[in-house]
């Protein structure tokens, strides 16, 4: 019993005490609204002359000055929709950090879906097949294709 | 001198590698002992000749030859020594020197410990080895050869790639990636070995296990090192952005961990034989395609070193490595093909089947986020970014659902799982995680995978090292003792499984690290004039002005920040920029202060160049960062704790014929 | 050996090779821009060397006009001055506009350079916040437009320029005729001209 309950303290308190910086973090540089959609647009776009940052990651100067023109669009009222087309009348679809999920993209998308739930649906009957045929008798039918094998290599 | 020296010993690599692994088909083939010896004699003798070689690449490094052509393009004299000599692996040609150097070590090493002990199969695995070399020493005195002649030699040189110089995990970093990568060749080349003798049994699984699991933890400690030196270098704040040449580590890393859980049970219950002779070739296949991708310039990254023909080598050799282990599987896969047989659902073989199906997904997926802007561009002619939000998106469900295998894993045993017991078994475990999911719930944490992931953190958490309270409790039992010395014979009696829940838990850590740190991270940024200051949570950091020092290779400029901690003076801090004298934009160097809980990351992003009034800066708090690297650590020390030479043997592997067995 | 399943096997690698020699074949870091064909952007910008005031490029239409992104930091942009700028001369009686703009870069950087480089007959623009460098979707330097007279785009040349390649370019350009009616205008109005037009940022 308390052994445990030893080991539970321990393994709950790893997590939680990650979890104790949830509290919000305050400071001197409260985030606007406007402040957090810049910074999550940001994210979306690819920063031009980096290797594969986004416009949040990246500390060029373009970049920022991208984020700028981000920050005013976005305080002019435009959706984040229209923003990023702007961005990709401008510099081609490249500049998304992830492609537009339609037509021939979706299949970036839907592939790795398609193959997990197809795999999964292989394991799982053919796991199922496998304990059908478990027992006794197999485990002597396997010894003696062995025996037989074993054979041969010698 | 030394040129002379180093072309002529990878000449004569290549010359031997040919020769042996001709010689040692034939042999095999003809039962002439002779020839079968002299084969094993060339492998010895070409590592003899490789090691000879780096030693002069370094020694003509060092000694500033410039008539060397690859002396001629990464080294200087304004660079330390340090960074000469690892500037060793900086580039192309003297990476593949370095490369070959491993990979002859290996096929040495492995012939060394396995002698002729295994006949036909052990003399095709070495010439399997000798024919990647081959390869190798091919390029060297090919596409990329660092033995070229300079003439006239000139007087200095650029020096190796800024990034490089930066931080000394760059001596780290490579060397252990190589062992890894190249490590995965032995267990492949084994199974080759396997299928071209006929001999199918899993005598080449017993045979190559220690190498696979040595190569993985190699490949591991690599992957965190770079994880490392990407967050303390690049200045971004963060660890890894899925480029395609981290993709590139991590693909076969993935297969090769399904490859080292799948053989268990083969070992035990005598399946999934093609499963495990796929994953190991995929693993290998894996680790040259990374090697082709970086090197080809066929996709940009931050690694890729450069274009020209080699890519055309590489692909040469990758279209025919995997035609020929492809047909050679296929080919024999009716004679592989048991019958398999499952006493039950719920049980180890289950949960290893499953672990090989996402770990098998997860490849596919980081695959095909790799390739698709190749694809993309193909079928549509447009250029198309994959980034990091794609492959977050799509695979942080799996690796959620691998910690709660994690945690279910040690709990199932063999063959059938005493439902009882399981669920004495499920109890402590299952209410850590509600504990922590409470917990955190409470505390105000909304995001749900992350949530997930601390749930299932805790539940395997709580259920590894369960298994090692039970287990010393059992042995306690059994035969007496304190608990230290139970603990202690429980660990040495079955090092493979205590190194291996080791490596589960050092796991477990660092992807809460990685968790704590994505979803809790605070990020803002500001330009300060001299003594202003900006605060974020419980820091607050002060800017005391700029300052720049010459130093032999380069020109530093860095912002002096004083940290305060709750108004506390904790100390100073000095993110800077480096101006090399070859690159026309500076490079960031971060400052990072670590703590147990949180980093505190500061980035310079500009300053005032005029009288340095004004730095913008980026400050980033990011919790539990620590975690992720000592969890690799620990990672690697598990898995090199089960595989660790030993005077007793081990406790022998439980035989099919058994009856269902305790966990 | 099941020769079946090794055939089925080869098949099936073939794809996965094809793909990859392709990928050989092509450059990652070559991006192609949307622009040419598209109506150029309007600007609004400060000239800041060898000249005064502004220059809009709406009131150019009618003139086929090359537009040069620069700076001081830049190696390549050295290699093509010579070019620009013998260009620059030799297409003036035909009315070929030429206009230099400088991208994240100071002007004081940008005179003195240009002085360094011997000097250029046309004037060199601030583009301050580089929104203009953003509505041509630049990503580096240096960059060249090639805008005929009808305000469209019609080559986006990525590095340095030979003269031969420039002067073809021109030629064209020049060839397209100008057309009465009229067209879309310049690019429906961005922040960027109304914010430079404005002045600090």
């Amino acid at each position: 019993m308390r052994r445990m309950l030893i080991t539970l303290l321990l393994c709950a308190l790893a997590p939680a005490a990650a979890t104790a910086q949830a509290a919000p973090q305050s400071g001197d540089v409260p985030e606007t609204q406007l402040e957090r959609d810049v910074r999550a647009l940001s994210s979306e776009l690819r920063c031009p002359v980096c290797q594969g940052l986004s416009l949040q990651d990246s500390p060029a100067e373009l970049s920022q000055e991208m984020k700028d023109v981000i920050r005013q669009q976005l305080a002019e009222g435009r959706s984040p929709e229209e923003v990023k087309a702007y961005f990709v009348s401008k510099y081609g679809e490249w500049i998304l950090m992830e492609p537009k999920a339609e037509g021939f993209n979706l299949a970036v998308y839907v592939l790795p879906v398609v193959g997990l739930i197809a795999g999964a649906t292989f394991v799982f009957f053919t796991a199922r097949k496998w304990v059908r045929q478990g027992g006794a008798a197999e485990l002597a039918e396997e010894e003696a294709a062995e025996e037989e094998a074993r054979a041969r290599i010698a | 001198m030394l040129r002379l020296i180093g072309s002529f010993t990878v000449w004569a690599s290549l010359a031997l590698a040919v020769y042996g692994l001709i010689a040692g088909i034939v042999g095999v083939r003809t039962r002439n002992a002779a020839l079968s010896r002299s084969a094993r004699a060339a492998s010895y003798t070409i590592f003899g000749l490789m090691t000879v070689s780096n030693l002069a690449m370094i020694a003509a490094l060092v000694s500033h030859d410039f008539s060397v052509d690859y002396v001629a393009r990464v080294g200087s004299r304004s660079t330390p020594l340090f960074f000469t000599v690892i500037s060793l692996w900086s580039a192309l040609e003297g990476s593949i020197l370095f490369w070959g150097w491993v990979l002859a070590g290996y096929t040495a090493a492995a012939l060394y410990f396995t002698k002729d002990r295994l006949g036909p199969m052990g003399a095709y695995a070495n010439a399997t080895m000798l024919g990647i070399g081959a390869f190798f020493y091919l390029l060297l005195v090919r596409p990329a050869n660092p033995w070229g002649l300079v003439s006239p030699a000139p007087l200095d040189g650029p020096g190796p790639n800024p990034l490089l110089q930066n931080h000394p995990l760059m001596a780290v970093h490579p060397p252990f990636l190589y062992l890894g990568y190249v490590g995965m060749s032995v267990p492949f080349s084994f199974a080759i070995g396997a299928l071209l003798s006929g001999r199918l049994d899993d005598a080449w699984v017993r045979a190559s296990r220690k190498w696979t699991v040595f190569a993985w933890a190699m490949l591991s400690l690599a992957i965190m090192a770079g994880m490392w030196w990407s967050y303390e270098v690049l200045g971004w704040g963060g660890y890894w952005a899925w480029d395609p040449v981290e993709n590139a580590s991590f693909m076969p890393w993935l297969t090769a961990t399904a490859f080292l859980h799948s053989v268990m049970v083969q070992e035990r219950r005598d399946m999934l034989q093609v499963w495990n002779l796929s994953l190991v070739i995929s693993t290998f296949l894996l680790t040259i395609l990374g090697t082709f991708l970086t090197r080809s310039g066929v996709i940009s990254s931050v690694h890729a070193f450069t274009e020209g023909t080699i890519g055309l080598y590489f692909l040469s050799f990758i279209a025919f490595v995997l035609i020929f282990s492809l047909a050679l599987l296929a080919g024999r896969s009716s004679e592989l093909r048991k019958h398999g047989h499952l006493d039950s659902m719920l049980s180890r073989e289950t949960v290893f089947l499953v672990n090989n199906l996402l770990l098998t997904a997860f490849t596919f997926t980081v695959l095909l986020g790799t390739l698709f802007p190749l694809v993309a561009e193909a079928v549509r002619g447009v250029k198309v970014t994959v980034g990091a939000p794609f492959f977050n998106r799509m695979t942080v469900p799996i690796m959620v659902a691998l910690l709660f295998l994690m945690g279910v894993g040690p709990m199932l045993p063999w063959r059938v799982a005493n439902v009882e017991e399981l669920k004495r078994k499920l109890l402590v475990p299952t209410l850590a995680m509600i504990v922590t999911l409470g917990t955190a719930v409470v505390l105000g944490m909304r995001d749900f995978w992350g949530l997930l992931a601390f749930a299932f953190a805790a539940f395997a958490l709580s259920g590894n090292i369960q298994e090692y309270v039970r287990g010393t409790a059992a042995r306690r039992r059994a035969q007496g003792g304190g608990w230290l010395r139970a603990f202690g014979g429980l660990i040495n009696a079955n090092p493979r499984r205590y190194g291996g829940y080791f490596a589960h838990i050092g796991l477990i850590l660092a992807a809460i690290g990685i968790t704590a740190s994505t979803v809790f991270r605070v990020e803002r940024q500001a330009t300060l004039q001299v003594g202003e200051s900006v605060t974020i949570g419980e820091y607050t950091v002060r800017f005391d002005g700029m300052r720049g020092q010459q130093e032999p290779q380069r020109f530093v400029v860095g912002a002096n920040m004083t940290v305060f901690v709750d108004g506390r003076d904790v100390g100073t801090l000095f993110p800077r920029l480096n101006f090399y004298r070859m690159s026309a934009e500076p490079i960031a160097t971060p400052a990072v202060r670590t703590r147990p809980d949180n980093d505190l990351y500061l980035t310079l992003l500009a300053f005032n160049e005029q009288d340095g009034s004004t730095a913008t800066l980026s400050v980033i708090v990011e919790p539990l960062v620590g975690w992720i690297w000592v969890g690799g650590v620990m990672v690697t020390i598990g898995a090199l704790f089960g595989i660790w030479p030993r005077r007793r043997a081990p406790a022998p592997v439980v035989s099919r014929k058994r009856t269902a067995g305790v966990a | 050996m099941n020769w079946k399943r090794v055939a089925m096997s080869f098949l099936f690698s073939l794809p996965v090779i094809g793909l990859l020699a392709f990928g050989l074949t092509r450059d990652p870091r070559t991006i192609d821009s949307p622009l040419p064909g598209r109506p150029a952007p309007d600007f609004t910008l400060p000239i800041f060397e060898n000249g005064e005031g502004t220059v809009s490029l709406s009131e150019l239409r009618g003139q086929v006009v090359v537009l040069n992104f620069f700076a001081s930091w830049c190696l390549e942009c050295r290699y093509e001055h010579a070019a620009l700028a013998m260009a620059s001369s030799m297409y003036r009686p035909q009315g070929v506009q030429f206009f230099a703009v400088l991208y994240n870069d100071t002007p004081e950087k940008g005179r003195r350079w240009i002085e360094q480089m011997g000097g250029q007959p046309y004037p060199a623009l601030y583009d301050e916040g580089s929104r203009t460098a953003i509505d041509y979707g630049l990503y580096g330097v240096p960059e060249t437009f090639i805008i005929d007279r009808n305000g469209l785009v019609v080559q986006k040349k990525i590095g340095p320029w030979s003269f031969d390649e420039l002067t073809a370019a021109i030629d064209k350009a020049l060839a397209i005729e100008a057309v009465d009616a009229p067209t879309d205008g310049p690019e429906a109005v961005k922040p960027t001209a109304a914010a430079v037009q404005g002045g600090a940022e």
